[in-house]
């Protein structure tokens, strides 16, 4: 698969469809299997792994669900393909910094992609855009049981599917949704909203970028234990606050225009503004503003930008897709100044992906 | 970007809003696991001191109970799976297990760890469903049952043991096991290609 032709889309987490997209930027369901005959991937030496992502392709290959896939050797890429990857949230940072024989599968949805030798032998993950976690699920059942009728996963009758980190054991299922909050930040209402997710056995991250500075008021809910309940029950924990983090997020923005209208739709047009005007900006800073801009638009307050659009310019904005776009590596410093000619040019001309080199 | 409390590399990176002031923690899983459970409980004290304490009652650092001796800990630490060869200290270390058989062989250490992880000992969720017929052949589906783990693992250990035999030129033991890893990789059709 080439990479460049995934730089024309925007990959199925950003696409900025599906239920309470407003809010809800994904949902995603992920599963961690291993083969039953070979040492977990910590303790496999490098012959071993090529054989376990060997065997897996070919055994993958002979079911429906792989005909369908496309591999990618992610352990003979470059670091700023392996980074874009990331960026497209197709393979984790872990995976991308990881050594050995290694790759990633993906379908042409980019909803479906298989990890091989990431901390398992196997991480399935899958993902819908906005609400629809059930979806997700659905559907990565139905790919977990045609590998399975295929590969000998490592099984305990008491433990369940065993995993390299006894974290995972049990379901070995990772279920998530990714979520925009910017008023319940503005507000101050969000740690009180994560005091109450840790209680019912969530955990809460924000969205990183190269950085360790958190990003753009996205956050990811998600289960923190795998053993002692069904996949579905894990689902439904997770599915079950989600209408709850909306319905407050909703009312935070209510509250925002009814109370500080002024304030906000300064924020907001600031933001707006140094996006479309500045001549350097680093990554986190342009997703930061674009975080309430993208507010902004929902609230109402700018009029002229559409949510697809910032959807794109989040994910095209960010290095290794700036970079692959352009057509050229280049520094941090460059980077910066790319990242801001390129806001501008979009915000003048009023549509995404107007670069020349990305048609 | 390193945990703050170990050299793992962080992977929960948790943003906490304190009386309207931002702090971020960068925690690798085991220590996140620790740090979100000190926050449920809401205990006053902090994060670091916390950690320690919960990550030695689990089991994952330290002393695994107060009624473990040194020299207890210390057998307990010498304790290798027999297939992949881990010991319970490089798995104590590195938070990462060798292999399947580490959960037969470590099953009576792990047992608490886990509990205290997950707040359950027993898997209740899907199984592998590889006896239907509508698997490759009725043959594979009747022997890719999951009791076959045990039995599949154990290739890893004969692996383990023909590199070793090779190593002190002992060939007729190499062969031996090489015979034994085709007889189990026949019996479970997952013969490598040829290529
Ligand atoms: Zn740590
Ligand atoms: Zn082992």
């Amino acid at each position: 698969m080439k990479l460049e032709t995934l730089t024309q889309s925007i990959g199925e987490w950003l696409r900025g469809t599906g239920p309470e997209s407003d809010i809800v930027m994904s949902s995603r369901v992920r599963l961690a299997r291993n083969v039953a005959h070979y040492p977990f991937v910590s303790r496999a030496t490098d012959q071993d792994r090529g054989e376990i992502e060997r065997f897996l392709r070919e055994r993958i290959a002979q079911v429906p669900i792989g005909r369908g896939l496309e591999y990618i050797d992610v352990g003979h890429l470059e670091e700023i393909d392996r980074q874009f990857l990331v960026e497209r949230q197709l393979i984790s940072r872990e995976h991308a910094d990881a050594q050995g024989a290694r790759s990633v599968a993906i379908d042409l949805l980019e909803q479906v992609s298989l990890m091989i030798n990431e901390e398992d032998h196997l991480r399935i993950q899958c993902m819908h855009s906005g609400l629809d976690l059930v979806g997700a699920w659905e559907q990565i059942r139905i790919v977990d049981d045609q590998i399975e009728k295929v590969v000998p996963y490592a099984f305990h009758p008491r433990w369940g599917y065993l995993t390299a980190c006894p974290t995972n054991v049990g379901t070995g299922i990772r279920v998530s949704v990714m979520l925009h909050l910017p008023a319940l930040v503005i507000t101050r209402q969000i740690d009180k909203v994560f005091r109450s997710l840790h209680k019912i056995s969530l955990a809460v991250r924000g969205l990183y970028g190269e950085g360790s500075q958190a990003m753009g008021d996205f956050y990811q809910i998600s289960n923190q234990t795998t053993l002692g309940k069904t996949e579905e029950e894990l689902v439904e924990q997770v599915g079950d606050v989600v209408p709850v983090l909306i319905e407050y997020e909703r009312r935070a923005r209510e509250f925002l225009v009814r109370e500080t209208q002024q304030n906000v739709h300064d924020q907001v047009s600031r933001a707006y503004g140094i996006l479309r005007t500045a001549q350097t900006i680093s990554a986190e800073e342009t997703m930061q503003l674009l975080s309430r801009v993208r507010m902004g638009v929902l609230l109402g307050l700018i009029g002229d930008v559409k949510i697809a659009d910032i959807n794109v310019l989040l994910v095209r904005t960010q290095s290794a897709h700036l970079q692959k776009l352009r057509g050229l590596e280049l520094d941090l410093k460059d980077r910066n100044i790319e990242r801001a000619r390129y806001l501008r040019q979009h915000f003048e001309s009023g549509e995404p992906g107007s670069h020349p080199s990305a048609n | 970007m390193k945990c703050q409390q170990c050299d793992n590399p962080a992977v929960f990176h948790i943003t906490e809003l304190e009386s309207g002031a931002v702090r971020e923690v960068h925690l690798c899983e085991d220590h996140a696991r620790v740090y979100l459970n000190q926050s449920e409980n809401g205990s006053g004290q902090g994060p670091q001191e916390d950690a320690e304490e919960q990550l030695e009652k689990s089991g994952l650092k330290g002393p695994l109970g107060v009624s473990q001796t040194a020299a207890e800990l210390a057998i307990l630490d010498q304790k290798a799976c027999d297939m992949c060869g881990i010991t319970f200290f490089d798995f104590r270390n590195q938070g990462r297990l060798g292999c399947p058989h580490d959960y037969v062989q470590f099953e009576k250490e792990l047992e608490p760890l886990i509990g205290n992880i997950h707040g359950a000992t027993l898997h209740t969720g899907r199984r592998p469903t590889r006896t239907k017929a509508d698997t490759l052949s009725a043959e594979v589906a009747k022997t890719l049952l999951p009791e076959g783990t045990e039995e599949l693992a154990g290739i890893i250990g004969l692996r383990r043991g023909m590199k070793e035999a090779i190593l002190r030129e002992d060939y007729e033991k190499a062969k031996e096991n090489r015979d034994l890893i085709r007889d189990i990789e026949e019996r479970w059709f997952i013969l490598p290609s040829k290529d």
